[in-house]
Formats: C-alpha cells, sequence, structure tokens
C-alpha cells in the first residue's frame, strides 16, 4: 500500500496565466521611507511595466499610497520625509539633482481619490498644463489638444456643449475623468491613480475601469485601490503590500487564484492576518 | 489557515464542505448496500437503493444552489473560490456514483430471477470491495483535506482497471462455456463496469482535491493497464 510519489507531476505553476507583460517602465530597487523617525516602506524592489496596468493593493497603512507618491515625488513635499533607493523612469534615477519635479510630474500624472479640478472652466483645467509647459502654439492647436483629450478620457460627449462652464459643476464621475483629461493633456508617459473611484457609484466606477483598461494601450497605469474586485478586474500585475513591505507581486491571474504567500491569501480572501 | 474577518462567510464555506461530506456518506452507503444486496441477491435491500436514489439528486442540487449562492454573494477568492467550485464538482461526481450503485441495484433485481454465478460473482465482490475502499478513502481525504491520501488513490486506480479487465475475460470465458448464462453474464458485465465507473469518479474527486488544496492541476499520465483498448 504504498504510494509511487514519482508518477505524480503537476502542472508548472500558472502555465495558463502567461500573458505577454510590456518591458519594464518603472524600476525600484531598495526603496525605503521614513517620515521622521517612523520608516513607511521598507526594502522596495519591484520592476513596473509599461503599457499595462499595475495594481497596488494592502491594508490602510501599508505603505502603497506612499510608495504611489515616490514615483512622482510627491513625497517631497511632506516635512520630514526622506527617500532612499533607486526609483528609474526609463533607466533615469527620478530622484536624480537633474530631474526638476514640475517635469517629473508632467511625465507622471496623478489622479487622487477625491476629484480636483481646478475652480475653472472645463476647457481650462485641461488647457492649463499644456499652456504653462508651452505644447502648444496657438489657439487653435491648445483646443485641439483639449478636444482629443476629453475624448481620450470618455467625456467629450457630455461636455462639448459647455465647455467655458465650471468644471467643478460636472459630476464626481465626470470630474474625475476631466482630471485624467487634464493628466493626459500634458503628454505622459506614466498614470498615478491613488483609489480614484473610492467616491464614486457603481456605473461611475464602470467608465472610469473602461477608461483605464482603454489608456492601457497608451501608458503606463499605476492604480492603489481598496477594492481587490476593482484590482483583479482592472489590472494586469497586483503587488500586495504589507507594513510597508512588498509582498509579493505577480500576474494579476496568479495572485487572485493562487497566490504564493499566505500573507495574500489571508487579505485577498478576508482573513485576520 | 487563518480565519475569515466576517464569521458568516466562514460559516458558508464550512456549511457547503459538510453537505457535500454528508452527501459523500450517503453515495457510500447507496455503493455499499447496492453491493450488499448483489452479493446476497437481496431483493429487498436492491428496492431500498434504488429507491434512495433521488436523495442523492436532491443533495446534489442543494450543494450545487449554496454554491452558486455564496459565489454570487461573497465572491470568493483564490482557496475559497476553490472550495466552492470543488463541492459543486465532487457532488456531481457523487450523483454519478449514486445513479451507477442504482443500476447495478436494478441489475441484481434481474440476476435475482435467474441462477447464481458462483465465482464470478464473488470476483464482482472482490472489485466492488476494492472500488467502495476507494470511494470512501478519497472522501476521508476531502473530508480532512489530506493531500497524500488524494494522491494515493489517484496513482492506485489501475487496481480496479486491472481487476475490470481479469473479469472482463472471466465473464467471457464463463459464458461461452454455457450460451444459456449469456442474460446473466451480459447483466454481470455492466455490474463489473460500473463498479469501475464508480473508481473513475473517485478518481475524479482526487484531482479536485488535489487542485482545491493546491491550486494546481494533477497533469502526468498515470500508467494505463486497460488491454481492453488494444
Amino acid at each position: 500500500m504504498t504510494v509511487q510519489p514519482p508518477l505524480i507531476k503537476t502542472a508548472a505553476p500558472h502555465a495558463m496565466s502567461a500573458a505577454p507583460v510590456d518591458p519594464t517602465k518603472i524600476t525600484v530597487r531598495d526603496v525605503n521611507v521614513f517620515y521622521g523617525e517612523k520608516q513607511a516602506l521598507d526594502g522596495v524592489s519591484i520592476d513596473i511595466p509599461g503599457k499595462a496596468v499595475t495594481a497596488f493593493i494592502g491594508p490602510s497603512g501599508c505603505g502603497k499610497s506612499t510608495f504611489l507618491r515616490c514615483i512622482n515625488r510627491m513625497n517631497d513635499t511632506i516635512p520630514g520625509a526622506r527617500v532612499e533607493g533607486r526609483i528609474e523612469i526609463d533607466g533615469e534615477n527620478v530622484n536624480d539633482k537633474s530631474v526638476d519635479p514640475v517635469i517629473l510630474r508632467s511625465k507622471v500624472g496623478m489622479v487622487f481619490q477625491k476629484p480636483n479640478p481646478f475652480p475653472k472652466t472645463i476647457f481650462e483645467n485641461v488647457a492649463y498644463g499644456p499652456r504653462i509647459h508651452g505644447l502648444s502654439s496657438s489657439k487653435a492647436e491648445l483646443e485641439g489638444i483639449v478636444e482629443a483629450s476629453l475624448k481620450k478620457a470618455g467625456l467629450w460627449g457630455e461636455v462639448s456643449d459647455r465647455l467655458h462652464q465650471p468644471g467643478t459643476g460636472l459630476s464626481g464621475g465626470q470630474q474625475q475623468r476631466l482630471v485624467i483629461a487634464r493628466a493626459i493633456a500634458v503628454q505622459p508617459e506614466v498614470i498615478l491613480m491613488d483609489e480614484p473611484c473610492s467616491a464614486l457609484d457603481p456605473i461611475a466606477t464602470a467608465r472610469i475601469e473602461e477608461l483605464i483598461d482603454d489608456l492601457r494601450q497608451q501608458y503606463c497605469i499605476v492604480i492603489v485601490t481598496h477594492s481587490m474586485a476593482q484590482a483583479a478586474r482592472v489590472s494586469q500585475r497586483t503587488a500586495f503590500f504589507h507594513m510597508g513591505k512588498l509582498i509579493e507581486h505577480g500576474s494579476t491571474e496568479e495572485i487572485f487564484q493562487n497566490p504564493r504567500e499566505p500573507r495574500t491569501q489571508d487579505y485577498i480572501t478576508g482573513r485576520t492576518g | 489557515m487563518n480565519g475569515h474577518i466576517v464569521k458568516s462567510f466562514e460559516e458558508e464555506l464550512n456549511q457547503l464542505a459538510a453537505e457535500v461530506v454528508r452527501m459523500g456518506g450517503l453515495a457510500e452507503a447507496q455503493v455499499n448496500d447496492a453491493l450488499t444486496a448483489f452479493a446476497r441477491r437481496d431483493v429487498a435491500l436492491a428496492q431500498a437503493v434504488a429507491g434512495k436514489d433521488e436523495k442523492l439528486d436532491a443533495a446534489e442540487a442543494d450543494i450545487e444552489r449554496a454554491a452558486i449562492r455564496l459565489i454570487a454573494l461573497r465572491q470568493p477568492m483564490a482557496n475559497d473560490l476553490r472550495r466552492a467550485m470543488s463541492a459543486m464538482k465532487i457532488a456531481m461526481n457523487l450523483e454519478r456514483c449514486g445513479d451507477l450503485a442504482k443500476n447495478i441495484a436494478k441489475r441484481t433485481l434481474i440476476l435475482a430471477e435467474s441462477e447464481p454465478a458462483g465465482p464470478v460473482t464473488r470476483s464482482i465482490e472482490r472489485m466492488g470491495k476494492l472500488v467502495s475502499s476507494r470511494l470512501k478513502e478519497v472522501l476521508d481525504a476531502y473530508t480532512g483535506s489530506e493531500i497524500d491520501r488524494a494522491v494515493a488513490v489517484w496513482t492506485r486506480d489501475t487496481e480496479v482497471d486491472e481487476h475490470y479487465d481479469s473479469l472482463f475475460r472471466e465473464l467471457l470465458t464463463y459464458m461461452m462455456g454455457d450460451p444459456r448464462t449469456i442474460t446473466a453474464g451480459a447483466h454481470l458485465l455492466f455490474v463489473a463496469k460500473n463498479l469501475e465507473r464508480i473508481g473513475d469518479h473517485a478518481t475524479n474527486i482526487a484531482e479536485i482535491v488535489h487542485y482545491e488544496i493546491t491550486g494546481q492541476e494533477i497533469v502526468s499520465e498515470r500508467p494505463k493497464m486497460d488491454s481492453l483498448t488494444q
């Protein structure tokens, strides 16, 4: 009654999920972040592909938003924040002294949890960036950029007849698409989204998710979300953070079907860790 | 493994597994009773087996409903999703085992009217014991989430096939020896085939248990000894 172990071979792990992933856009090595004495991120290393959606998941305070803010140096604006390690976009260190954070942030756009349109017209919200970065030489060209950006953000059809009304008069979902249009207008390469749908209803959320799926043809998108279902729906790669550490990252299929780490499994299945 | 933060979710998953275990017990009893009825030519027991099959049909329907409800309302992920899916798939395999046990019972009713077939009947009984122990083993493996036990059932499926193969030859010899036994022989052949199929369902369940626990399929070919296909 003995079992013959050599007979058993299991399938190669995740043989079905070998979806091709775009080459690395953002290379992160050994990143630590401190807020004063407190260490918020501990030795994070990850390669983030271009033209794909990478989702960061993890419990509140796990460091995922902190990490997102490192990518476009938003942590520079927080007193006492200190970032160690290397973050490179296309091989260029974002923390290099020669990098102008303003230029960096036009290359790496950001969308926040609460839509934050400027208290200006819809047109001006989108036109502001291209104008200050000198991306257009004529009024017609600027109008073209505004129209193209609003179209890419899936908002043009809803606002084309009221471009000169205030952006703050739009619904929450429309405002969120407006700030995405504003980010797109300055020709970014990376778009960071920090819980972009947490203040939206399911229909507005679906519109944003559809938009994210469209945008990934052109941009490297990194999204922080508390909704596991959303991470599963919109991303191709998922990274799980816990207590300032990157616990596990891999293809979204792999993470949600068969994670390697027990801590990841506990989190995504709603168990106490 | 840690428990779910939402306790009612944990309870629903455990409840679903408990339903599968209960259904497994029922299927096991049906197979054993069919075999006892067959061995003893017990008409009353055979009729009872045939009559109880609907309980298994109902159990399968209940498990399927509960699993679909859990998937819809709880949106399980990773191992939780595998638990819900495997409950459904195991229930399906158990329901088929029940159908095969019922078929053995019905043939027992017919066989009871002809002359006893002595040695061949005893060979079938031995095969029956083997198959029934496989089913019991794999259900125990499911109940205790014991991967090694499931793999052992999976690996040793060839023993059932070998039994079936030799029974097939034995029955041919038996029927050739006396053409008046052909009717009974044909029924006995079906009984043996049904047992072989129950063995296959036990193997299927072993694969499902393996997948539920590890998230990976068993893919390698087992050594097949089925000379009937050659």
